[in-house]
């Protein structure tokens, strides 16, 4: 393994502290692993929305996780640029967040709207949802209601 | 050629986020459900990063190397360069959803535009934050929509928060040399320039709320030059009270 591909396999692995079922990996959070010549290592990291307050925490995780592995020159940098989408969301962290209890968000369209299917409950399997409100308990989740079984459940927005 | 207009311009940006942030952080634990509490602070949450990501951009700009919270908590009032409707009061909440409306609206216009800046990190920003306001604008116009075209009550409130913040509408689209120089230098849109969409916008949810855009002769202005309204430095004593009174702390 390359110094690159382990610290991405380390880094990736960390949980996302408001989600701890999926990794940041399985987020699309961790964008990009270089290591230079002298050894110093360059880490990007993007939020998944501006005021995402978990950030910080994952910076610090990130560099601590990295150190610890014995690359002690380590940067992590916080990139905006391009900005992150739910596109960028491992299959597997989807299967993740539904077994979370968490109704993954919805792939894209072409013209990168959501596309209009429905969103199932990630209990019952019900594709009758509706929307209780948008915003839920952190930036990128909203909370639905299954029709089927009553269930109140969040959904990551796709964004 | 105005020296720093690109600084200047993106301090702007900056302040309406932070300001129109604090504003709806204030409604925390005392919004009318629990799911609008949750909805305005979330997008209270959401300026506040945006705030955060070009502060960051200033301070490369105009060379000082401030930290956000230094822009945040140690500048005067006449130091703030944000437009005066988003400094208004919460009022009660269809003042809150006026205002959110108002601004809003002028926001994800341009946010839209500045994805085509020249300024990459300002650009950066604006992508993020165009996703982010679309949504803020639909809360606002669900609500309009539900209050204007509500009970009696409830549009005789809307009516009295739409004259109450309309005056200040027009400041927004002023424009100026600073935003002359951005809109030539590809900064960014000069505000005046946004104004058609913003009014077609309006004018379509506030016929659907079954309320009447109002004609305003007082437009009051002076955000830019730093001149606010009296209840800018109540707000802004409350918000920089803990880094005035212990400088430097940290927790
Ligand atoms: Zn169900």
């Amino acid at each position: 393994m390359t110094a690159v591909e382990e610290i991405r396999s380390i880094a990736g692995a960390i949980p996302d502290p408001e989600m701890p079922a999926l990794t940041i990996a399985d987020l699309g959070i961790l964008r990009d692993v270089r290591v230079d010549a002298s050894g110093h290592v360059d880490v990007d990291i993007t939020p998944t929305y501006s005021g995402c307050p978990a950030l910080d925490t994952i910076r610090e995780d990130v560099e601590r996780c990295v150190r610890d592995q014995g690359f002690t020159d380590v940067t992590v940098r916080i990139v905006l640029s391009p900005a992150w989408t739910t596109e960028w969301m491992s299959e597997a962290g989807r299967v993740k967040l539904r077994a979370y209890g968490i109704a993954p968000p919805r792939q894209h369209g072409f013209d990168l709207t959501p596309l209009t299917i429905a969103v199932q409950c990630p209990r019952c399997d019900s594709t009758r949802t509706h929307e209780l409100t948008h915003f839920g308990s952190t930036q990128c989740q909203a909370v639905r209601q299954c029709d089927a079984c009553g269930e109140t459940f969040p959904h990551f927005k796709e964004h | 050629m105005v020296a720093g207009a690109a600084a200047v311009y993106a301090l702007r940006l900056a302040d309406d986020c932070l300001v129109l942030s604090h504003r709806l952080a204030q409604w925390s634990s005392r919004a009318p459900t629990l799911e609008d509490d949750v909805a305005l602070t979330n997008i209270a949450l959401d300026l506040l990063g945006q705030a955060r990501g070009l502060y960051a951009r200033t301070a490369e700009l105009d060379g000082t190397g401030r930290s956000e919270d230094d822009y945040a908590f140690m500048r005067g009032e006449r130091e703030f360069i944000n437009c005066l409707l988003v400094e208004q009061e919460n009022g009660d909440f269809a003042a809150t959803i006026v205002r959110q409306l108002l601004c809003s609206t002028f926001q994800l216009a341009q946010w839209q535009a500045l994805t085509t800046s020249t300024d990459g990190p300002v650009s950066a920003v604006a992508a993020k934050a165009a996703k982010e306001t679309s949504y803020h604008r639909d809360h606002a116009t669900d609500w309009t929509l539900r209050l204007g075209d509500g009970t009696d009550e409830s549009h005789r409130r809307m009516e009295s928060a739409l004259a109450a913040m309309w005056p200040f509408t027009a400041e927004l689209f002023e424009s100026d040399a600073v935003a002359r120089e951005a809109g030539a230098l590809g900064v960014g849109p000069d505000p005046a320039t946004l104004r058609p969409e913003w009014e077609g916008y309006i004018r379509r949810v506030l016929g659907d709320a079954t309320l009447v855009m109002p004609e305003s002769t007082w437009t009051p202005s002076g955000g830019r030059e730093g001149l606010h309204t009296e209840c800018f430095g109540y707000m802004l004593a409350e918000m920089q009270h803990l880094h005035r009174s212990f400088p430097g702390v940290t927790w």
